[in-house]
């Protein structure tokens, strides 16, 4: 398949064994060097969606292709070097250093005994320094705050190298600043690395101002688009009960709702 | 820059393994001068042939079981922890020596069944080295599944206390219905010792010990992504399964032989990867692999020469000061959690 498309899918189903089915139909097509958000409400499939793209669950049925090679002709090694993961859970090893976190991005490529070449330690200190962390590099995980960690854990997927990264929920845990600080390095590395991020989020009102491409979960439908075409297909109306929260088209964003709650 | 630093700790940790491995040589109820055991080792004849047979056929024998004892044992500790992303894994406290044990009493009590030329078989080194191992296997690969399932830290040290309880029932009534002699042949064993080894036993323990380090020695980058968790590792490309499966064959393999030679030893295995973090300030397998064999089999010397009660003719049983300076040590790091990292 000749494509520019560095993900493409088309009539993914995803899921939970065949009788749990998040969503279908999914036919998106990501392209390089592209900052992309999947947004929907708690429960929707953002996370599923990662997780079958990153290849940590099977789809249920589709296609699915990955730099126009179909996804299951790739095994573990080689998706190594193609896909990166940056993941909400923690359980890592907190007795690594921020600079032995960030050198096993390099794992892929290094040899048996994991030793990094200098070419490794050029990519690792550029991986560093496109996050600026260069401050913590010989701090050790368990003396990080939530929003220094999250930066590590960015700066290893950078220096693993691949042309896509998968992000879950890359601004939980954060304060609004830096929620806004992280999503601003994503777009500024989409544009220098030329990588695309896939990232599932609740921030909807940033991602809608900063990211190319949304993807857009909602009841088992999956639409895609940029900001504004979804705004114009008015998708994102009844994103959420009007009760409380309402998409407002003149600021383009959700905000609470005037009207009060209906007593029932 | 720090690993200048490390490489300079390993020089340490071997220098300091030549220095009490000549001390614990000198040490026993026969009183042997340095220079004469220096002098023996170097292979010259000493004037009295009695020190001579001493030193070469029943003191250095118990030397190398020590080392390999405390080394085994240590690295098992390390890739468990490791592999089990819980700090107070290791192959007593999760079973390991148990099964071994219970491997090794199948062996020996129900072997009084058995006569003839297979009795023979049974009582062969080799064939109580397979038992160990064998059982030391079945409960890593018991305890892993129910880790898969439980990711719980304390859920999963319970599990290995049960195992520890169900073998060591199981081992009563085998022990209940067997004759006295055989009897007494397990409970000896039981106590755990390190000396009464023939060289010949000694080269079956360093034998297998080998192939377990080398096997480890083989998943030791692997391990390094581990600690990042297992969805991470198989992103960067860790074929998990295969790696799960070549540390519980390496750790049933040295856990095994060892509490089949050694009988079970208890807390070397927990304790000393932990000591050697405290001073080895990474988690690098690649440094903390020769760090901790070094480490273990020092630890495991001064143990034995501990055993010994210098001064005197008594020997304490090796499990006994194991446990004495083991578990106060991991009360001491379950207090300070925070630096019961894995």
């Amino acid at each position: 398949m000749e494509t520019n498309n560095i993900i493409e899918t088309n009539l993914l189903s995803i899921g939970y064994q065949h009788t749990n089915t998040v969503a279908e139909a999914i036919s998106i097509q990501i392209k390089k060097a592209k900052l992309v958000a999947i947004i929907g409400v708690n429960g929707s499939g953002k996370s599923t969606l990662l997780k079958t793209l990153s290849g940590i669950q099977p789809a249920l049925s589709g296609n699915f292709f990955l730099n126009g090679k179909a996804f299951q002709n790739y095994n573990n090694q080689s998706l190594a070097s193609l896909i990166s993961l940056v993941l909400t859970q923690q359980n890592f090893s907190k007795n690594l250093s921020v600079l032995e976190f960030i050198s096993l991005g390099r794992h892929p490529y290094t040899n048996w005994l994991g030793i990094t070449s200098r070419a490794d330690k050029k990519i690792i200190a550029r991986a560093i320094q496109q996050v600026g962390i260069e401050n913590l590099k010989g701090k050790k995980c368990d003396e990080l705050s939530d929003g220094q960690l999250q930066k590590v854990m960015i700066a290893r997927a950078l220096a693993q190298n691949t042309p896509v990264i998968l992000m879950d929920e890359p601004t939980s845990h954060l304060d609004m600043y830096h929620k806004a600080q992280v999503l601003h390095l994503l777009k500024n590395i989409t544009q220098e690395t030329q990588k695309s991020i896939v990232f599932a989020t609740h921030e909807i009102n940033l991602a809608l101002q900063l990211c190319d491409q949304i993807i857009l979960i909602h009841q088992g439908k999956v639409v895609q688009g940029s900001p504004s075409e979804l705004i114009q297909q008015k998708v994102l109306l009844d994103l959420f009960p009007k009760d409380l929260i309402v998409f407002d088209e003149i600021s383009k964003s959700f905000r609470m709702s005037n009207k009060k709650k209906h007593s029932d | 820059m720090s690993s200048m630093k490390n490489q300079l700790y390993i020089f340490i940790l071997i220098v300091g393994l030549l220095l009490i491995a000549l001390l614990n040589l000198s040490l026993g109820s026969v009183y042997i001068h340095f220079s004469e055991v220096i002098s023996i080792l170097l292979g010259n004849t000493s004037e009295n042939s009695s020190w001579e047979y001493i030193i070469l056929h029943f003191r250095l024998p118990k030397t190398i079981t020590a080392i390999l004892v405390g080394a085994g044992l240590s690295v098992c500790g390390l890739l468990m922890q490791t592999l089990f992303r819980n700090p107070l894994a290791g192959p007593y406290v999760l079973g390991l020596s148990s099964g071994a044990s219970l491997g090794v009493a199948l062996l020996i009590l129900g072997g009084s069944l058995f006569s003839g030329v297979l009795a023979s078989f049974v009582f062969s080194k080799w064939a109580i080295v397979f038992a160990a191992a064998f059982g030391s296997v079945l409960v890593m690969m018991a305890v892993m599944a129910t880790a898969i399932k439980i990711k719980d830290t304390m859920a999963l040290l319970i599990i290995g206390l049960m195992f520890a309880s169900l073998t060591g029932a199981v081992v009563s009534i085998l022990a209940y219905f067997s004759p006295a002699s055989n009897l007494q042949q397990y409970i000896f064993w039981s106590f755990g010792s390190l000396g009464n080894l023939s060289w010949n036993e000694v080269g079956i323990l360093s034998l297998v010990s080998l192939l377990g380090m080398l096997l480890s020695l083989y998943c030791l980058k692997n391990m390094n992504a581990l600690l990042l968790g297992e969805d991470y590792a198989k992103s960067l490309g860790v074929p998990i399964q295969k790696n799960r499966n070549i540390i519980i064959i390496a750790t049933g393999l040295m856990a095994g032989s060892i509490t089949a030679f050694a009988g079970p030893i208890a807390f070397i295995g927990l304790a000393v990867p932990h000591l050697i973090r405290q001073i080895v300030k990474t988690s690098n397998h690649f440094v903390l692999f020769p760090a901790v064999i070094f480490g273990g089999a020092i630890i495991m010397l001064i143990c034995d020469s501990i055993s010994q009660l210098p001064g005197s003719d008594l020997t304490l049983p090796i499990n006994a000061v194991t446990s004495i300076f083991g578990a106060p040590i991991v009360i001491w790091l379950l207090l300070q959690k925070k630096k019961m990292l894995f």
